[in-house]
Formats: structure tokens, C-alpha cells, sequence
């Protein structure tokens, strides 16, 4: 460090040092970072547990120095639950794509968020399976071509893109929901802001905490990470707008 | 102190499931197995375990996944097509190592079949039943006071070798009343470093996965259960006789059939013919050894499996035997439930054949 | 004009990206096209070091957690 400096930002102790096997500029290196960022700044690093999916993410256990058990495929809101459920003092997430979530394990997640299990889903929607390809995702955008929609989505044959973030904040016992992203630094602090509100609300025990990261994926996507931001801001953000979609109620401090 | 009632084999097996330490159970509901769930729900207020009622048979394998992974004592009961739905679920938590217990109260298939008992799923217990090399423990109770005692030991043996085990069990023990004694309750107080239960600073973190992407540590992965599988085959293997010392016919039969096969055996005798009855308690790891030294005893002229199937633990019969004398086979298939006359026939059908 | 802050970047945990590049208010950041790491990828480097303004957005916005951001004291 140089003489009359501090050190304002480091990676995060949580973090491993293990390179991330993700595409440059994927979010789903900057969700972990920005989650391992929360973990340390509430230490609470002992008493969290992450659950990840089957997807690009499948490996999240190798760069999070947390304690994580690995779901089947769409099974993740279910494995949270269990663990929740017998550990309800610990801090629990689930980590899972948008093909995870809301396509194989849409019946996990609505139950789960039905009952109002007391973890937090860390939804990572890129519109497409990254892991297995570039497939047609539940979010992908009508017209946007994959390899399974060749032709673009055709919403006669396959029906539109699920909206997660509205679907679940119709349950009553979920707390919170927000939709982020990461395309700007000042996204980038909203959303780092939204899973640590997400985690307090979790550790005072008032129901189901969803964030859905409308995430990239420059990969199959086949443009490059900044290109992939013009396209979250031109086609993704008009059909998932960000924001806040549920907050528990203000209570006076 | 023991405890003595009259009790129906699913209540039974809820009860030795509490006083076995039971922290969680995950289960959907399924004729004829539903008494299981029905009774861990009324009696919860007085304990504390986690009950929940899953939307499904595999979001139940995975809650076990999760609270078993967690380090809690979990069980999970179905009956044959939730069974079906949970192998995914019990593939990996065989990889993973989680130590998970599992009643099948089998009723008859293929499809949505019958209500009625069967044990038609001996295959899909004793082969793995989901994908890759696996095995799970498989207990067969024949007696609702085995469904108790097969109960503690499931989650005992789950315990040792970090593995699921299961009870192997059908309709009609889970729905017949018989007379019980009920072990005095355990305090449970789980020894499991591995759990995910947040990560210590004197500890690496802990993790459960069955994710091997490379072959050479997917095959090394593979040899650490087959190298555990040996182990429990060298230790936990179960059977039972009856009047086979001087026998020159054996009835193999598991569960429910074993007791019509007993009573076969003494009708047998009493006209004269020397039957005896083998019994496997365990069904994986299957009692070969026992089997195949039976085989060679030079009064032994033939073996007939005797299944309410078409014929699936036959094929381990055989395997044991292994040409040292021929296996026959009997069964009944659809819910039907053979009786010790029709076996006998067919016992003396087999005989007149072989001469 | 003092410099108000600097910034270093991990050649090998840099993937070459551009997203710090592409944020950086000060146009301080470039990727090096001359050289690669040992991943055969371009990295970021502080290319204009005495416009740093320790503002944290390459740090906020780097995947990969390559930026270590220092800010200089008040005197
Ligand atoms: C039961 C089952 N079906 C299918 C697969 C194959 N598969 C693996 S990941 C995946 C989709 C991943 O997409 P998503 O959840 O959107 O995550 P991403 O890779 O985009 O992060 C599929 C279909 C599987 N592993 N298991
Ligand atoms: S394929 Fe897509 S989602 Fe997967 S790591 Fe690459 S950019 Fe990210
Ligand atoms: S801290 Fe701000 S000014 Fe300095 S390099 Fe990073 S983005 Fe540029
Ligand atoms: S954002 Fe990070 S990974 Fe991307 S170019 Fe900058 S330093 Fe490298």
C-alpha cells in the first residue's frame, strides 16, 4: 500500500480465492461476490448455509467458504426447507437459475414461498440455460432466439416469460421481493442492499425473501459482457422492471 | 421400560420413529401408508420434531436431503408410485452420504395400480432403484413388532454408514393391528462433523454434493461407496430359518409371504414333507452365503421362492444357489395374497415333476 | 491535481471483461490488448493513475473481485 493511503475495497474474506469458473463478466461471479460481501458484513458467516442448484452455478460450494449442500436439479427450495426447518437459527439460502427455479422446481419454489419457509432464494434469471447450452429458458424473452427457439420464442407454441418477482409476492407469507441487476455500479449497490435487507428480514423471522437478479449471460447470449448490459437495458429491464415488489410492513423503530 | 400394545404396522412404525429420536419427517400422502403422517401429525404437539406435509414425494426426498444433510434423524414413508418419484432424491443422497431412512409400504403395480399389498418393488429397493451405482440398506419386516424394531435399527445402520436405509414393507403389515412392545425412547444427540450446520472457524467448510465432473474422482467417488458397500455386505446381513437343519425343501420368502410360507412349512410337515423356510431379513445386502451353504447340504433337492410378484428376489435366490440345485418359483401378483394350501400344490407339483 | 485514490487490479483473477473499464467516471481503466495472463486474457490495468478518485465503481461493478480500491488520507 502506498504511504497515505487506506484500503477502502477488498475482495471479501468469504470469497476463496479459487478462480471462478464463470464467462468474463457473467453476474453470477458478481452475485457471489456481492453475497459473500453481505455474509461478512453481518458476520454471520457460522451460521450460514447455501444450497445450489444444478446450472452454471452448480459449482457456487467451490468459491463460497460457507457450509452448502448441493439440490438435484429444481430441488433447491426443498433442500433449504429442510435444512431451514431444522436449523431455524441458521441463515439459509438457495441459489438457483431461472430454468432451476422456474421451470423444473416451479413447484418447489411456489410451495415453499406458500408457506412462507423462512430462507432466501437468490434467483439468478439470464433468460436461458446456460450450463447445458443455450436452451429456451420459462424467461426467455418472446422472439429471443436459443437453440431450442431457433426461430425466437414463440409465446402460440411455449406461452411468455414467467415473472417470478410478481408471481411470489402474491403469497402472503412472503417478506420481501426485489428484482436487481448489475449492469451499473449504482444497480450493482442497490442490489447488494437488497440481499442484506433480505438476510435481516430472514434473521427476524418474517417470511420468505426473494431476489431475482436479472442477470446475463454473455456466453449464450453470444455478445460481449458490455453488449450483454445494452441488452438488459433495450429488451430484459421493460418486461422485468427492477424494483421493490413486496417489503414487510415499517415498523418504528 | 417396554411399553405392550395392539397397533397397526403404519402407527407402529410412526411411534418407533419417535422414540427413535425422530427430528424431521417430510412425506406426501399415499394408501396404504397415510397413517404414517397422519399419526406423526397428531402426536407432535407433545414432541419436538418437525412434522410437514411436502406437495410432493420429491420435494419430500429433498426436504430429507436438506434436514438429513443438516444433521437431523429424518425419515420419510410412501408407498409405491411416491417411491418411484423419490429415487432421484435417494441417488443422490446415496453420493452425498447422508444418513436418511425410508419406508416403502408397498401396494401393487405397474402405474397407479392397486391399493392392495404387493412386493413388486423388491427390485427397484435391492438394485438402487434410481440412476447409478448405488445401493440402499433394505430391511424386510414381516410382523408390525418388526416394523418397530426394523425402525431403530434403519436409522441406526443409516447412521453408522452415512447411508440411506429403508424399510421394505407392504400394505397389509402396515394396515394390520397386531400386539407390539414399544422400546423405551432414546434421546437423540447427533455425533456428525460433516453436517452442514455452519461453518466453525476451527473447520474447513462442509460440504454435500454428488458432483464429480472429473471421471478419475467420479471413479474414486464410486470405489469410496463400493469399498462402504463391502463393509455393510461383511456386517449387516439378516436372515432367519425355520426347520431347515434336516430339510430337503426350502421356501425362500421375505416379508409379509414369509409368514404364509411358515405356516406352508408346518401343514407341509405334517403330511410328511420335510420344508424348511429361509427367510432374508436383509434383502441388500442379500444373505448368499447363507444361501448358497444351504444349497450344497446333499438333502436340499430343490428351493421355490415363494413372492407376491413375478418373480424378482428369485433371481438373488438364484444367484446363491448358483446352479448347485434347481429354484423354483411361486407367486401371486395384483394384490393377491397366496395361501399356504396353494403353495403346498405347487410345492408337490414341483416334486412329482422332479422324479 | 493530487491524486485521490488508486486502484490494483489482479492480472490473474482479471478476466478481461471491460465492465470496469466501461464505468469508470474518470476513464482512468484500460485493458491491456498488448499483453494477456496466464488464461490468454487481457487484463485491466490502472492506466491513468492519478485520475482515480477512489469512487469504487470498477470494484462495485468487477465480477470477479479483481479490484482492490485505496483512497488517500485526509491530512
Ligand atoms: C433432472 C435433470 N434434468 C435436466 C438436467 C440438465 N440441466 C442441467 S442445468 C440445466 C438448466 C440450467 O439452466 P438455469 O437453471 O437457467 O441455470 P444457468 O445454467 O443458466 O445458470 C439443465 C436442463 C439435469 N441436470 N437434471
Ligand atoms: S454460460 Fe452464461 S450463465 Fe453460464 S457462466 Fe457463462 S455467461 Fe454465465
Ligand atoms: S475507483 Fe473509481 S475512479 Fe478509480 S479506477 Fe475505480 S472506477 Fe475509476
Ligand atoms: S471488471 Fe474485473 S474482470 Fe472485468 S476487466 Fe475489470 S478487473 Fe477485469
Amino acid at each position: 500500500m502506498k504511504e497515505g493511503y487506506e484500503l477502502i475495497y477488498k475482495r471479501p474474506e468469504s470469497l476463496l480465492q479459487t478462480r471462478m469458473h464463470y464467462c468474463p463478466g457473467c453476474f453470477h461471479s458478481t452475485t457471489h461476490k456481492i453475497l459473500m460481501e453481505v455474509v461478512d458484513e453481518l458476520g454471520i458467516k457460522e451460521k450460514t448455509v447455501g444450497v445450489c442448484p444444478v446450472g452454471c452455478s452448480v459449482f457456487a460450494y467451490d468459491y463460497l467458504d460457507v457450509d452448502m449442500q448441493e439440490a438435484a436439479h429444481g430441488r433447491a427450495a426443498a433442500v433449504a426447507t429442510g435444512i431451514k426447518r431444522i436449523l431455524p437459527d441458521r441463515v439459509v439460502f438457495s441459489y438457483q437459475g431461472d430454468g432451476d427455479l422456474a421451470a423444473i422446481g416451479t413447484a418447489e419454489t411456489l410451495h415453499a414461498c406458500n408457506r412462507g419457509e423462512n430462507f432466501t432464494f437468490i434467483f439468478i434469471n439470464n433468460g436461458i440455460y446456460g450450463m447445458t447450452g443455450g436452451q429456451m429458458a420459462p424467461t426467455t424473452l418472446e422472439g429471443q432466439k436459443t437453440s431450442t427457439s431457433p426461430y425466437g420464442r414463440d409465446p402460440e407454441k411455449v406461452g411468455l416469460p414467467l415473472k417470478m418477482c410478481e408471481i411470489v409476492s402474491q403469497f402472503k407469507r412472503v417478506a420481501f421481493v426485489q428484482r436487481v441487476s448489475f449492469n451499473t455500479p449504482a444497480n450493482a449497490r442497490k442490489a447488494k442492499k437488497a440481499i442484506k435487507t433480505a438476510f435481516e428480514i430472514q434473521m427476524k423471522k418474517l417470511g420468505t425473501t426473494f431476489i431475482e437478479v436479472a442477470s446475463n449471460c454473455p456466453s449464450q447470449w453470444k455478445c460481449t459482457p458490455e453488449e450483454s448490459l445494452d441488452w438488459l437495458t433495450n429488451h430484459v429491464f421493460p418486461y422485468y422492471p427492477l424494483g421493490v415488489f413486496k417489503e414487510p410492513p415499517k415498523t418504528k423503530e | 421400560m417396554v411399553e405392550t400394545k395392539l397397533m397397526k404396522g403404519n402407527e407402529a412404525l410412526a411411534e418407533a420413529a419417535i422414540r427413535s429420536g425422530l427430528q424431521a419427517y417430510f412425506g406426501y400422502p399415499i394408501t396404504p401408508q397415510s397413517e404414517v403422517i397422519e399419526y406423526l401429525a397428531r402426536e407432535e404437539p407433545k414432541y419436538n420434531y418437525v412434522l410437514l406435509q411436502a406437495e410432493s414425494e420429491v420435494a419430500a426426498v429433498n426436504m430429507l436431503y436438506g434436514s438429513g444433510g443438516a444433521g437431523g434423524r429424518v425419515m420419510t414413508t410412501t408407498s409405491s408410485p411416491g417411491f418411484s418419484l423419490m429415487q432421484e432424491g435417494i441417488s443422490y443422497i446415496a453420493c452425498a452420504e447422508i444418513p436418511c431412512v425410508f419406508a416403502n409400504i408397498v401396494r401393487g403395480g405397474p402405474g397407479l395400480g392397486t391399493i392392495q399389498p404387493s412386493q413388486s418393488d423388491y427390485n427397484q429397493a435391492t438394485k438402487g432403484g434410481g440412476h447409478g451405482d448405488y445401493n440402499i440398506i433394505v430391511l424386510v419386516p414381516n410382523s408390525v413388532q418388526e416394523m418397530v424394531d426394523h425402525c431403530r435399527l434403519a436409522f441406526e445402520l443409516a447412521d453408522k454408514y452415512r447411508t440411506p436405509a429403508m424399510l421394505l414393507s407392504d400394505g397389509a403389515i402396515g394396515q394390520m393391528m397386531e400386539k407390539v412392545n414399544l422400546p423405551e425412547p432414546i434421546e437423540y444427540k447427533p455425533n456428525k462433523p460433516w453436517a452442514t450446520t455452519g461453518k466453525t472457524p476451527d473447520r474447513e467448510r462442509n460440504i454435500l454434493t454428488s458432483l464429480y465432473i472429473k471421471s478419475e474422482t467420479m471413479e474414486e467417488k464410486n470405489k469410496i461407496l463400493q469399498e462402504k458397500y463391502k463393509q455393510i455386505i461383511a456386517n449387516e446381513i439378516r436372515f432367519d430359518e425355520y426347520k431347515t437343519d434336516d430339510a430337503e425343501i426350502i421356501i425362500t420368502s421375505f416379508g409379509l409371504t414369509s409368514r404364509i410360507a411358515k405356516k406352508t412349512v408346518d401343514i407341509g410337515r405334517e403330511e410328511g414333507m420335510k420344508l424348511g423356510l429361509f427367510r432374508p431379513i436383509t434383502v441388500w445386502p442379500f444373505p448368499t452365503k447363507a444361501l448358497a451353504e444351504i444349497a450344497s447340504r446333499p438333502q436340499v433337492k430343490f428351493f421355490i421362492s415363494v413372492e407376491m410378484n413375478a418373480g424378482q428376489m428369485v433371481e438373488d435366490v438364484k444367484l446363491a444357489v448358483c446352479g448347485q440345485k434347481s429354484v423354483h418359483f411361486y407367486g401371486r401378483m395384483g394384490g393377491i395374497v397366496p395361501t399356504p394350501d396353494e403353495i403346498l400344490d405347487v410345492i408337490k407339483e414341483k416334486e412329482a415333476g422332479r422324479d | 491535481m493530487p491524486q485521490k485514490g488508486y486502484v490494483e487490479i489482479s492480472v490473474e483473477g482479471c478476466k478481461g471483461c471491460n465492465l470496469c473499464v466501461l464505468h469508470c467516471p474518470t476513464n482512468c481503466l484500460a485493458l491491456n490488448t498488448k499483453d494477456t495472463n496466464s488464461y490468454g486474457l487481457h487484463y485491466a490495468y490502472l492506466a491513468e493513475e492519478d485520475k482515480c478518485i477512489a469512487c469504487m465503481n470498477c470494484s462495485v461493478i468487477c465480477p470477479d473481485a479483481a479490484i482492490t480500491v485505496y483512497k488517500k488520507m485526509a491530512a
